[in-house]
């Protein structure tokens, strides 16, 4: 059986800029992968080649063991973009319809609005939508041919806290149904809320490949705050620290070793108020992946 | 190897589905169904109506005569704006990156914008016809008014093609603009609106070799009124302005695959 999608050494270029330098990557069915990584890391492009919507400059793309632009692999995948309109005099109904007609064992119609949450606006036209409701409809775009696969890129963008929260829920639910989801984001939580396994890209390489605990075992485990009123570079010369913040006068750091951080600051006679040591999360993890100079 | 059972979907209820959607794009948009629809019943009625009756050649009224020109008018009209403004407005909204993710095939989404346009083309004939019967008094043979529809319908294509090429040559906001500028002039110089005797004489002698010539000859023969060369001639032009078309069509349409999806 082969992988619902794949990438194999895969490079892409577009003219001199190198947005993939070698990526392999195999999704299995029934995963549920968050692609993490700054902006322009390569998340899309991945994404595009595994779509079919763009080719390897080298490598290959699979999906279901077939180039990716075959019909029956596409047959199989649900996909919502980032920034792609649709026509704005068409209903809801009509244009949930009209992508069910491109698959061959769709959901029932209201099904799918039902798992946007756009049961209320079923009769609207797409144009009287909201920039939430609206992406909620790319998602019953996406679910409503009943896919195997199901690729998000950047789902929530542009969501308030409360939309995206609602959103993650129903992308839940889509893969509770033994579905696969590979989604790419930057809002961290998101990965951390749904995935099981998280690749981090960045600049054109995966740079990390594992569970979000994985993740965040292998950096920094421990976020240690504080506040100091006269605290030097010097003072954090030599510290097992993975990163350090400090504005004004409050100190973050990034640590596996909160203790020997700690006793080595009360060795060196630095002034701590309001102290604070918190696992970290996979935000801090990830700041920490893709973070190229130590910032001080 | 045992081969996966091929599951896609049945192409007929797509095309119904996607005929039906584009259809509706086009309906809801008054700027478009109603000037499409009623600008050449209004024309019929300024220019038209006033010296119906006049005969222009043996046999032959003004309101014929005009009726003709105002069939064509308006049915080139759908096939180029239809395809030109929807085209150019869902690549600028990048409609057609989502719609090339999925399984419908490239051919469905033509076929849907070729089936719309004609269907649009001919609800003008089916307001155009019975206005000039009524009110301009146009008395024809039935299979007069039968040749005028299928000619002008059968000879509209490489206008499709045409409209197809601006919509992947142009962008979404200057669509409109481009296709004012090709088809207006050009509809003006091959007689449509006034006899090209009035025109300016450099135009004279552009005119008989415009696309639009061709088709308006058609119409013209149809309704029984004298044209330049014969029928076939008219036919054979038309369809190398179609592959003319056509093959600008496919090369602006190879380009954005190039620059969108490679």
């Amino acid at each position: 059986m082969p992988a619902a999608a794949e990438l194999i050494a895969a490079t892409k270029k577009y003219g001199a800029t190198e947005a993939l330098k070698g990526v392999t990557l195999t999704i299995e069915l029934g995963e549920v992968v968050a692609m993490l990584g700054p902006n322009g890391a390569g998340k899309t492009t991945s994404i595009s080649l595994l779509l079919g919507l763009r080719k390897p400059t080298s490598g290959k793309a699979l999906l279901f063991g077939l180039q990716p632009d075959h019909l029956d692999a596409r047959s199989r995948v649900g996909v919502m973009l980032q920034e792609s309109g649709i026509p704005s005099m068409l209903k809801v109904r009509e244009i949930v319809d009209l992508f069910r007609s491109y698959y061959p064992k769709p959901m029932a119609r209201d099904r799918a609005i039902a798992m946007a949450g756009l049961e209320e606006k079923t009769n609207a036209q797409v144009k009287e939508l909201s920039g939430g409701q609206k992406q909620r409809l790319y998602f019953a775009l996406a679910v409503c041919g009943d896919p195997d696969v199901l690729f998000l890129d950047e789902p929530t963008v542009g969501m308030d806290v409360e939309g995206r929260r609602s959103f993650i829920e129903r992308i839940a639910e889509f893969a509770q149904m033994g579905r696969t989801v590979v989604l790419t984001t930057h809002y961290l939580e998101e990965a951390d809320q749904l995935a099981k396994r998280v690749v981090v890209i960045d600049r054109g390489l995966v740079i990390a490949d594992a569970s979000p605990q994985e993740i965040k075992s292998k950096v920094a485990g421990k976020r240690v705050r504080f506040k100091a009123s006269a605290l030097t570079e010097k003072d954090l010369e030599g510290l097992p620290i993975t990163t350090s913040t400090v504005t004004d006068h409050s100190v973050q750091l990034l640590t596996n070793q909160p203790e020997a951080v700690l006793k080595e600051l009360f060795r060196r006679g630095v002034e701590i108020s309001e102290l604070e040591v918190s696992g970290a999360d996979l935000e801090d993890a990830f700041i920490s992946l893709t973070t190229h100079t130590p910032t001080a | 190897m045992a081969v996966m059972a091929v599951r896609r979907a049945p192409l007929a209820p797509m095309l119904v589905r996607q005929t039906l959607a584009e259809f509706l794009k086009l309906w809801r948009v008054p700027a478009f169904s109603l000037t499409s629809i009623f600008l050449p019943v209004m024309f019929y009625a300024f220019i038209g109506i006033g010296s119906s009756s006049q005969v222009i050649s043996p046999h032959v009224t003004f309101g014929a005569y005009f009726l003709a020109s105002m069939a064509v008018y308006s049915v080139a009209n759908v096939m180029i704006f239809s395809f030109g403004i929807s085209v150019a407005t869902e690549r600028g909204m990048k409609m057609d990156v989502l719609i090339r993710a999925t399984p419908m095939p490239p051919f469905v989404y033509l076929l849907s914008k070729c089936i719309t346009a004609i269907f649009f083309a001919a609800i003008t004939l089916a307001v155009l016809f019975p206005f000039a019967y009524i009110a301009g008094g146009v008395k024809l043979d039935p299979s007069m008014w039968m040749t005028l529809a299928y000619r002008v319908l059968l000879g509209s294509i490489p206008f499709i093609a045409l409209g197809f090429a601006i919509g992947y040559l142009s962008g979404p906001n200057s669509a409109v603009a481009v296709i004012n500028l090709i088809y207006l002039p050009t509809a003006f110089a091959s007689g449509l609106f006034f006899p090209k005797q009035l025109l300016p004489s450099f135009i004279q002698s552009i005119a008989p070799y415009l696309p639009l010539h061709f088709y308006g000859q058609l119409g013209w023969d149809a309704i029984g009124a004298p044209t330049d060369g014969s029928v076939t001639t008219d036919w054979l032009y038309l369809a190398g302005y179609g592959v003319v078309f056509f093959v600008i069509a496919l090369w602006a349409y190879r380009r954005e695959e190039g620059r969108k999806f490679t």
